[in-house]
């Protein structure tokens, strides 16, 4: 990751016209803007387009950052100013209302039947079927990674950008919320339903191998 | 006298894994999840289970950029930095 310490001298290698300084940059950066884009554009190849205009618009205004925010979170304004307009411009309605409010219906992090009734006499609440722990070698495979890939492909755009940002190129929290312009809170949300899908589908995949 | 705290259920368990897991948990309610994975197989191992899949993910190939479409970027770079 571009560290924030190094970025003056980023900046300036930029702007003295470091081909190796921009083509790092882009290789960094550019897998997540093409995911967040994501957000508000229909297709991966519509994505691809606002992810490279967006380094025409890094460029374009590069002598003017002023390192008041930091490069990250100025070059995914950029992007999402750039997929704003073009979902605009295509009469796509924004999901600025599922990044507001994610928590609004209520999602259970497991099925419910999973689970002993909540007025069970001894057992309230508790597993109907426990959880095991998964084997190592089991979740080594390249089969298991193409299922947790599709699990996350399959989530709503939301959950699927936080998750991708935070879990596939290990992002922080914060780096998250600052690029998306979320919460504390609702990242929190969105990670978590993210995450407990995701479980469940690696879940059923692992046990259906096992039997 | 100990005072009775009331205990999670599982179901309650899996719904605070995320907080827990971003240090977002208030601290009474960080000790009575504690407490639960201590006494109880099912939530540890759903705990576990979470961990392994963020550990998989992390090793999940990223969509790189195609070579034609960063030459044309390295190209629009040379042009910015000449004009």
């Amino acid at each position: 990751m571009v560290e924030t310490a190094g970025e003056e001298q980023l900046v300036a290698a930029l702007r003295a016209g470091d081909e190796e300084a921009f083509r790092a940059l882009v290789r960094e950066y550019h897998p997540s803007l093409v995911r967040v884009a994501r957000i508000y554009v229909p297709t991966q190849a519509a994505a691809e387009d606002v992810a490279a205009e967006t380094w025409l618009g890094v460029l374009k205004g590069l002598d003017r950052f002023e390192g008041r925010s930091s490069l990250r979170t100025w070059i995914f304004r950029i992007l999402t100013n750039i997929a704003k307009t073009r979902a605009v411009r295509d009469g796509r309605t924004l999901p600025f209302s599922a990044l507001q409010e994610p928590g609004r219906v209520p999602e259970p992090a497991v099925d419910a039947d999973r689970f002993l009734d909540p007025e069970h006499p001894r057992w309230p609440g508790h597993w109907a079927v426990k959880p095991a722990p998964w084997p190592e070698d089991a979740l080594e495979a390249a089969e298991t990674r193409g299922v947790i890939a599709d699990a996350i492909e399959a989530l709503p755009a939301t959950q699927r950008t936080v998750i991708s940002l935070r879990d596939v190129e290990g992002w922080s929290s914060e780096e998250v919320r600052n690029a998306l312009d979320l919460s504390e809170t609702n990242q929190r949300v969105l990670l978590h339903r993210a995450r407990s899908k995701v479980r469940a589908a690696l879940e059923a995949y692992l046990s259906e191998d096992g039997t | 006298m100990s005072q009775e705290v009331e205990q999670l259920s599982c179901r309650e368990f899996v719904e605070l894994v995320t907080d827990f897991l971003e240090g977002a948990l208030p601290e009474e309610e960080r000790l009575r999840f504690e407490d639960h994975i201590s006494r109880c197989d099912g939530c540890k191992a759903y705990l576990e289970q979470i961990r392994q899949m963020v550990a998989v993910s992390g090793r999940l190939t990223e969509d790189a950029l195609s070579p034609d479409a960063e030459r044309v970027l390295l190209d629009a770079f040379r042009g910015w930095h000449d004009a």
